[in-house]
């Protein structure tokens, strides 16, 4: 059974810190995990690989 | 709003990085390092042909990182030991690892506490307990699926185009993360079947793999780092969906007392 708390109806505000967080979690995949620049390549090759992002 | 969010995916993205990082140097790293042997060229495989130019990549890691396998003789390629000396813990390879496994950790932790927001939003209360659930659920879209057609490479196997990958890999993990979506709160049986299609359609399609397999890597080495990989992630999801649901509903507690409605 799922308890239903008061369905607290979501502002605008919640909306765009929502999004935000979102585009924000997603930036940092894409710079540590997938940016082919050589340096953060390098810096993040172990990382990369042991996550399982396509890395080179 | 958004600083409940920040500080709960901080905190949870921190706690599961920096487990997850201490799992992968102990599990995953040593699989690595005895990989690169084999993509350095400082051992051969026995099916494999001798590789002179080995690819591009190779040299810029090793060059980026000091080696120092003083300890290793030259191995004929007839008799390869399965259990060479690897370098131990190198503070500069290592700690940068440790520092991007966690920034890592941290990128998927705002993505699932903003998830979690939404749901929250729709009266769907997450307790600790259901954040292991999330935490499986994020394994499943960021590591298991992409893997079932696109396995977790080891150094030193060859791969398609990598830009492809990526367009690949981006396009499954979001298929698969809005299946589970759909699964967990889709209320009528139109949802279920959209989720069957977009979980299937990613491997339907296919990964892109290359032409031809030229990798100087043993199978063997590649099996076992595909699935240390995947062990390690499925450990560190886990715990970060149980720490992101514990920070997000301790703070949903605070922030009740001190703001009350």
């Amino acid at each position: 059974m799922t308890t239903i708390t008061q369905a607290v109806p979501a502002t605008r505000t919640d909306i765009i810190a929502i999004f935000a967080a979102l585009c924000f979690g997603i930036a940092i995949i894409v710079v540590a995990g997938h940016a082919q620049a050589s340096s953060l390549h390098d810096a993040a090759h172990d990382t990369r690989h042991a996550a399982g992002f396509p890395c080179h | 709003m958004f600083m409940r969010i920040l500080s709960s995916a901080l905190f949870a993205g921190c706690a599961a990085g920096i487990l997850a990082a201490l799992l992968q140097l102990y599990f995953v790293q040593p699989v690595l390092l005895h990989a690169e042997l084999y993509e350095g060229g400082e051992l051969v495989h026995s099916f494999s042909q001798p590789t002179t130019g080995h690819h591009d990549l190779a040299s810029t890691v090793e060059a980026s990182t000091p080696h120092d396998h003083d300890n290793t003789d030259p191995v004929s390629a007839s008799a390869v030991s399965a259990n060479p000396d690897t370098d131990g813990f190198d503070l500069a390879r290592d700690g940068l690892s440790m520092a991007f496994t966690i920034l890592v950790y941290c990128g998927y932790s705002f993505i699932l506490v903003a998830l979690m927001a939404v749901a929250n939003g729709k009266g769907i209360t997450i307790t600790a307990r259901q954040g292991l659930v999330w935490g499986v659920a994020g394994f499943i879209a960021v590591h298991f699926a992409p893997a079932f057609s696109l396995p977790p490479e080891v150094p030193g196997t060859a791969a398609a185009e990598v830009a492809v990958r990526q367009v690949w890999w981006f396009s499954t993990v979001a298929a698969t993360a809005a299946a589970l979506w759909l699964i967990a709160f889709g209320k009528s049986h139109l949802p279920w079947g959209v989720a069957i299609i977009l979980l299937l359609a990613p491997h339907v399609i296919g990964a892109p793999h290359p032409d031809i397999f030229t990798g100087p890597v043993p199978p063997e080495i590649a099996a076992q780092f595909a699935s240390k990989a995947l062990g390690v992630g499925l450990a560190a999801w886990t715990l970060l969906g149980l720490f992101a649901a514990w920070f997000w509903q301790r703070s949903g507690i605070s922030q009740r007392s001190t703001q009350p409605a």
